[in-house]
């Protein structure tokens, strides 16, 4: 099988502390893949690995086949690796509309006349072409969450990381936001998606990826993984 | 989803560039029939106009809040003086020159001060501007404290008779307000004014979305050195001498600037012209009250900034919604059924 992201043994410490300690996974193309793990358990630092905002200090992290560890950020996005930020980062006084460009025009490389209509299809599918022309900054945070994903789509990405997008949103609205994921999903974009809310992430992914200070405490068919007394135990035992 | 199209201009803006055609138009042929004292007030209007846009597209834009703006317009001068006294080069052509020079010498100082963030990146170019300031002191070549003026064989190398020279010179000045107007307008309106906007918002999140941020925030502070350069070299046209605390004034030529965009409005095309005139009528009407007026200059710098944030320019934004140098885009669709 071919693996379109594989880390392989990445340690990355701040200070004392390992945030990943020899961790390594793959996630195959086309694959939805969800990780879970208590707060401070590495998954935030696994994503900025992979999407270049920090460094690993060992190990290697493979895109397509490509070692990707040394690239800068920007040239990985170009690679298709796109990310969303759990804490929304919209372009505040730019329009939303303006906000996707950014990712079409400089992540997909596409030409601006391109970029209109590829804009245009994402902001219909994710339910902000209302909004199009409103300032991000004035936007709630559903639709935060919302332009966050829209703007990663922009760039047309093979790998779509998605950081607690889910998270501080209603019932309605979380199940409103797993619809569109899976859309994009059936649509082939391979997913990696880190949660707390468990029932989301299970309706969609295939596979589940438990992480525990730094390290893979267990993987494999989500809901046998959530069976598993460790992970009851670690997981489920802190955040309920 | 096919048929999306994007609107630019306005009606107000459209309306705005004829108004702004006549007004130039004016302007032009203001040598023969203004006097040459308005002559000099406008040019002087017109040097700071150009100084405070590129301000304004470093700070306002990129984010590159720097208060060391004057190492450009000193150092353009120098060029001026020094092309012109030691090689016999043309003035207009050394003028040239002092753009491409301050972008070359810009390059290292970016290097240098891109390590720094925020407040300290703005103590960064301030301490550099102090370096250039006493490096060119010391050098004799340059006039070391005292400085140098343009021996009068170079000025009638401009044109014979004064009436003629200041009329080169004002023409001059008003040609570079509108190349340094328009080379900002048309990179705001093109992608780098995408990414550059971006990248004031949240640096992380544009290099997630492809752009690559440190080679964007080179391109500016490199164009804002240029063009600095340029104004600075026709500023001391006009002066005749340079010394360095003239040309590496952090007063004249970066407090003030940063004072007109600020008043007008950081981040947008219109503020530094409205910040421009307020300065310029605050200074003729308070000219009579000494240190008064600056006293004055700071109140009205405080109450702006606490009454209105975003200048004299984002309240009428904020009030009328006008945009005379529309940069957005705005998107319209039909959505098919």
């Amino acid at each position: 099988m071919a693996f379109l992201l594989e880390l392989e043994q990445v340690t990355k410490s701040f200070g004392a502390l390992k945030a990943t300690d020899g961790l390594s996974l793959s996630v195959a193309e086309g694959e939805a893949l969800a990780v879970i793990g208590p707060n401070g358990a590495g998954k935030s630092t696994m994503f900025n690995l992979v999407t270049g905002d920090t460094r690993p200090d060992e190990g290697r992290i493979r895109f397509a086949g490509e070692d990707i560890s040394a690239m800068a950020p920007h040239a990985r996005s170009r690679l298709g690796i796109g990310r969303t930020y759990q804490i929304p980062h919209p372009f505040a006084k730019m329009t939303v509309f303006e906000n996707l460009l950014v990712g079409a025009i400089f992540g997909a490389g596409q030409t601006e006349r391109e970029s209109y209509d590829t804009c245009a299809e994402v902001l219909d599918l994710v339910g902000l072409l209302a909004r199009a022309n409103a300032p991000a900054g004035s936007l709630t945070l559903l639709q935060r969450k919302r332009l966050e994903l829209a703007r990663a789509l922009a760039l047309r990405p093979r790998l779509l990381l998605l950081d607690e997008i889910a998270g501080g949103l209603t019932e309605h609205e979380c199940n409103e936001l797993v619809e569109t994921i899976r859309t994009i999903h059936t649509r082939g974009t391979t997913i990696v998606w880190v949660e707390h809310i468990v029932h989301a992430l299970v309706s969609i992914a295939s596979r589940l990826i438990v992480i525990n200070f730094g390290r893979k405490l267990a993987e494999g068919d989500p809901r046998e993984v959530m069976a598993d007394p460790r992970v009851r135990e670690v997981y489920l035992g802190i955040s309920a | 989803m096919a048929g999306a199209r994007v609107e630019r201009g306005t009606r107000a803006s459209q309306l705005w560039a004829v108004g702004i055609t006549i007004g130039l138009a004016a302007l032009v042929a203001m040598p023969f029939w203004g006097d040459p004292g308005d002559m000099r007030l406008v040019a002087e209007m017109a040097y700071y106009l150009a100084l405070a846009q590129l301000w304004n597209l470093l700070a306002g834009y990129a984010g590159l809040v720097s208060v060391g703006q004057q190492i450009y317009v000193g150092l353009g001068g120098y060029t001026l003086f020094y092309l012109t006294d030691r090689f016999g080069i043309h003035p207009f052509l050394a003028i040239a020159l002092a753009g491409p020079v301050c972008a070359l010498f810009s390059i290292p100082v970016a290097l240098a001060v891109f390590r720094l963030r925020g407040a300290y990146f703005a103590i960064g170019t301030w301490v550099f501007a102090e370096i250039f300031l006493l490096v060119v002191s010391i050098i004799p070549a340059l006039g070391g404290g005292s400085g140098l003026s343009l021996t009068p064989s170079i000025v009638r190398s401009i044109s014979s008779n004064r009436a003629g020279r200041e009329m080169a010179i004002f023409w001059m000045t008003l040609a570079v307000l509108v190349v340094v107007f328009a080379l900002v307008y048309w990179l705001l309106r093109s992608r780098h004014g995408l990414a550059l906007t971006a990248i004031r918002d949240s640096e992380p999140a544009s290099a997630s979305l492809g752009v690559d941020t440190f080679r964007t925030k080179l391109l500016i502070y490199v164009v804002t050195a240029f063009g600095t350069g340029f104004v600075g070299a026709l500023i001391f046209l006009q002066k005749l001498r340079i010394s360095p605390e003239a040309g590496f004034s952090l007063n004249d030529w970066t407090v003030v600037v940063i004072f007109m965009v600020v008043i007008g409005g950081i981040g947008t095309l219109e503020g530094p012209i409205l910040g421009m005139l307020v300065y310029i009528a605050l200074r003729e009407l308070l000219a009579d009250f000494g240190t008064i007026y600056l006293i004055l200059l700071g109140a009205i710098a405080v109450a702006v900034m606490l009454k209105a944030p975003g200048g004299l320019w984002g309240w009428v934004v904020h009030r009328y919604d006008v945009h005379l140098f529309p940069v957005r885009r705005r998107l319209r669709f039909e959505k098919p059924d």
